[in-house]
């Protein structure tokens, strides 16, 4: 496969998997900044900001922070590079691109959201939360498409890697964000015994799980209340939790002995499968209470610098070759 | 139900005669057609837009800056081509691209067709397609135009006449295919009526032609497309899928010790063979336009040594040019010793000067167009034009005489075709695509353009022109 197809299958499904973590994100942050006991529900509101690295952009564009400006600039905005309807776009693009790479059906998956997105910010959307749940079909109806017609080959491989790099990264950096907003109130991230005092801390808890689809994994694996400890555990450690850093990362490792290597010349694909190799074994072997020791901030931060280490070595290992 | 109603005296239209009856090979379709509800047919018209739309089947706009995209409307009415006459057509075809090839060979090798004394010097080695590389180059089977798009329209007699070889990279094939795809789908029983061609197997008869082209075993082909910014780039993803291919782009190819490779994901791999959808002039930056970002550096090279084959090969243009063109007839009887099958349109030479005198005088009843126009750009159409139009042009011919050749307004034949108003005559050409590897091949079929504004003649897509399926009937 050429290298600059590899890439653009790669990045279309990045794509369609970061516009879904945006939306993901920002229906937790919306639904937290609706809480009545919300500490500041700016604070929550920014957060997305924060993650995407478009807080200069938005000042920029924006005097003040409020939320309806907020949502439409990463939601809708086809100005700022980050927003949902620009993720998309990039999809579709890189789509574009590799049309003669991938099936009728994918490529309608994708077009279709396009033509459809891009009447939203003259249109309007209906709520909020319908964007929201739109945005989450259409990459699970892109994903489908792609598990159910594409053929087992080169191109479905670059495709599930770029999904997986793309959800271990946004689930990290979810995560990370959370962490943040909640670690002032709660004593960092004991057990919660008060329920009456902690309020706020269980829909904080509730709010990151839904946002991740893993509320009922919670209760289906721990069969107790909710605690920052185990949710902390679920999301970094649990390989049954598909948005978990471990299934993640146990993904990509199954994925890379399958892309087709050069006999002869030195495996180009060794680093990579060093270090996705690595970050799986640390994950399988890992244990919460030390993530939690080490300072989940911290340990997240180190995970963000190690899988952006892996995206690079995919980079010039298949997609700037030679 | 629908009314069917003449175009103006002096047409030829293809499902009726002059008497208003039905001609015999478009009875049964207008049966079927008094059988449907206009509700009906709008409905499945729409869905045709859905389907295309959302397949992607969308052409670029140059000079279009807010819409990028746009489909080429479709009509569902069909053209349909008695046997009979294809049979002529086919003939007619492999002769003219038969000897065009031979031309293009001559040309870069013995000129023998000028030391005949048939086509003046000038009109060959000055014009800007010709390339100076490829004299003396051999290629394999002395094969020039590998894939050419023939434009022909009907004339007011009835008869079919050469508008335009385009020899270069003639576009358009991917509508043919995808045309008969939706009619098929859309109209089922229709195919039960008619014994239609299929031309479903046209990208492996590509495949095939490109493949034997080279003298390699089991070569490596590729299309190279400019990019997906491109007018016709779904046409090369497409080409591309369908021949089971890569589409490269000239950032996916490098040179390296005399042959082309491309990057791939298990590193360099060799090309033999280039489908190739960019012009010449942009091929290689080191050999023609330097700020060419769209080709391969030291690609010519490579062709020079004999390790590559490109389809179509370097410096074609100068055989379709409109200077050129008035010379087919005679390079048929020169190279084949036959009489030409299919007619040339008269044409006028502007850069002589009783041509010039008579174009002058006789503009607002003339086609006009540049030498090395193409796609309906830089040209008059007298009858349709403004008097200011037409003064404005016939300064532009005087200042540069050479540059412009004329033909008389030709009555294209027209077609029934949904308009807003119903159903009226539209006018239509058709173009075949003819592959020329060890034998000249075709499939029964071709792109038929419709112009759809009324009295129009311009077809081209990128002057509003929409497409119609082309049914070349078995029987």
């Amino acid at each position: 496969m050429l290298s600059r197809t590899a890439a653009q299958l790669y990045w279309m499904s990045r794509y369609v998997e970061r516009a879904e973590n945006l939306v993901r994100m920002l229906d937790v942050t919306h639904s937290l900044s609706l809480l009545p006991q919300s500490r500041g529900a700016l604070t929550e509101l920014a957060a997305p900001l924060a993650v995407t690295g478009a807080l200069e952009a938005y000042s920029a564009r924006h005097p003040k922070l409020d939320a309806q400006a907020l949502f439409n600039f990463m939601a809708l905005d086809l100005e700022n590079p980050a927003s949902v309807l620009s993720c998309l776009k990039l999809a579709r693009e890189n789509a574009h691109a590799v049309r003669g790479q991938i099936t009728a059906e994918m490529w309608e998956a994708i077009n279709s959201t396009w033509l459809e997105g891009r009447q939203f910010p003259k249109r309007g959307i209906p709520s909020v939360s319908s964007f929201f749940d739109w945005v989450k079909e259409r990459s699970h109806l892109f994903r489908g498409a792609t598990y159910g017609t594409l053929q087992r080959n080169d191109a479905y491989c670059f495709i599930r890697l770029g999904t997986f790099v793309e959800r271990a990264d946004n689930t990290a950096r979810l995560l990370d964000v959370k962490s943040q907003l909640i670690e002032p109130a709660v004593d960092s991230l004991m057990p919660v015994d008060a329920p009456s005092e902690s309020a706020p801390d269980f829909y904080a808890w509730s709010a990151l799980l839904r946002s991740l689809s893993a509320f009922e994994a919670y209760h289906a694996a721990y069969r107790d209340s909710l605690d920052g400890r185990r949710v902390t555990e679920l999301l970094i450690l649990r390989p049954d939790v598909p948005r978990s850093l471990r299934a993640c990362c146990d993904e990509i490792v199954a994925i890379l002995p399958q892309i087709e290597a050069n006999p002869g010349a030195q495996d180009a694909g060794r680093q990579v499968k060093l270090l996705a190799g690595r970050l799986a074994l640390r994950l399988e072997y890992g244990r919460v209470d030390e993530i939690l020791d080490a300072g989940l901030h911290r340990w997240l931060t180190g995970f963000l610098d190690e899988s952006a280490g892996l995206g690079e070595a995919i980079r010039s290992a298949y997609l700037e070759a030679n | 139900m629908h009314a069917l109603t003449l175009p103006p005296p002096g047409h030829h239209d293809e499902m009726l005669l002059a008497s208003g009856a039905i001609r015999p090979h478009y009875q049964s379709f207008a049966h079927w057609l008094q059988a449907q509800t206009p509700e009906a047919l709008a409905k499945k018209r729409s869905e045709a837009d859905l389907l295309f739309h959302k397949v992607g089947i969308t052409f670029a706009v140059y000079g279009d800056e807010a819409g990028a995209e746009r489909l080429i409307p479709f009509d569902t009415v069909p053209r349909i081509v008695p046997a009979e006459e294809w049979r002529l057509l086919e003939a007619g075809l492999r002769q003219r691209v038969s000897a065009l090839n031979k031309f293009l060979w001559d040309i870069y090798h013995d000129h023998e067709i000028i030391k005949a004394g048939l086509i003046p010097a000038e009109q060959v080695f000055a014009n800007a397609q010709y390339q100076p590389a490829m004299q003396g180059l051999d290629l394999p089977l002395g094969i020039y135009a590998h894939i050419t798009g023939v434009d022909l329209i009907r004339h007011s007699d009835g008869g079919y006449y050469v508008l335009e070889d385009n020899l270069r990279v003639p576009s358009g094939v991917s509508y043919m295919l995808e045309n008969r795809k939706m009619m098929m789908r859309l109209f089922p029983e229709l195919f039960e009526r008619y014994q239609v061609a299929p031309v479903a197997h046209y990208p492996t008869l590509l495949l095939n032609t490109l493949r034997h082209a080279s003298t390699v075993d089991n070569p490596t082909v590729v299309v190279l497309t400019p990019g997906p910014f491109n007018s016709a780039y779904f046409e090369h993803a497409f080409l591309a899928q369908q021949m089971g291919v890569e589409l490269v782009e000239g950032q996916d190819l490098f040179v390296k010790d005399d042959y082309l490779y491309m990057r791939t994901t298990v590193g360099p791999q060799r090309v033999d063979v280039i489908y190739r959808r960019i012009d010449d002039a942009f091929l290689d930056p080191l050999a023609f336009r330097a700020d060419s970002m769209l080709g391969v550096p030291g690609l010519l090279s490579v062709y020079k040594k004999g390790h590559l084959i490109l389809a179509n090969a370097i410096g074609t243009g100068v055989a379709d040019d409109k200077s050129i063109y008035p010379y087919v007839p005679d390079m048929i009887r020169f190279y084949l010793g036959e009489e030409p099958i299919l007619h040339n349109v008269p044409t006028w030479q502007c850069r002589k000067p009783a041509d010039l005198e008579h174009v002058l005088a006789n503009m607002a009843e003339l086609v006009v167009k540049e030498v090395h126009g193409a796609g309906g750009y830089g040209m008059l159409v007298g009858p349709a034009a403004t008097a200011a139009e037409v003064a404005d042009f016939r300064e532009r011919v005087r200042a540069n005489p050479s540059n412009y050749i004329a033909q008389p307004t030709l009555c294209l034949s027209s077609c029934p075709t949904f308009v807003e108003s119903g159903i009226a005559p539209r006018h239509i050409d058709l173009r075949p695509f003819v592959l020329t590897g060890r034998e000249v091949q075709m499939v029964s079929g071709g792109l038929t353009r419709v112009a759809l504004k009324q009295g129009s003649l311009v077809v081209n897509s990128s002057q509003g022109g929409g497409t119609k399926d082309t049914w070349i009937l078995e029987n």
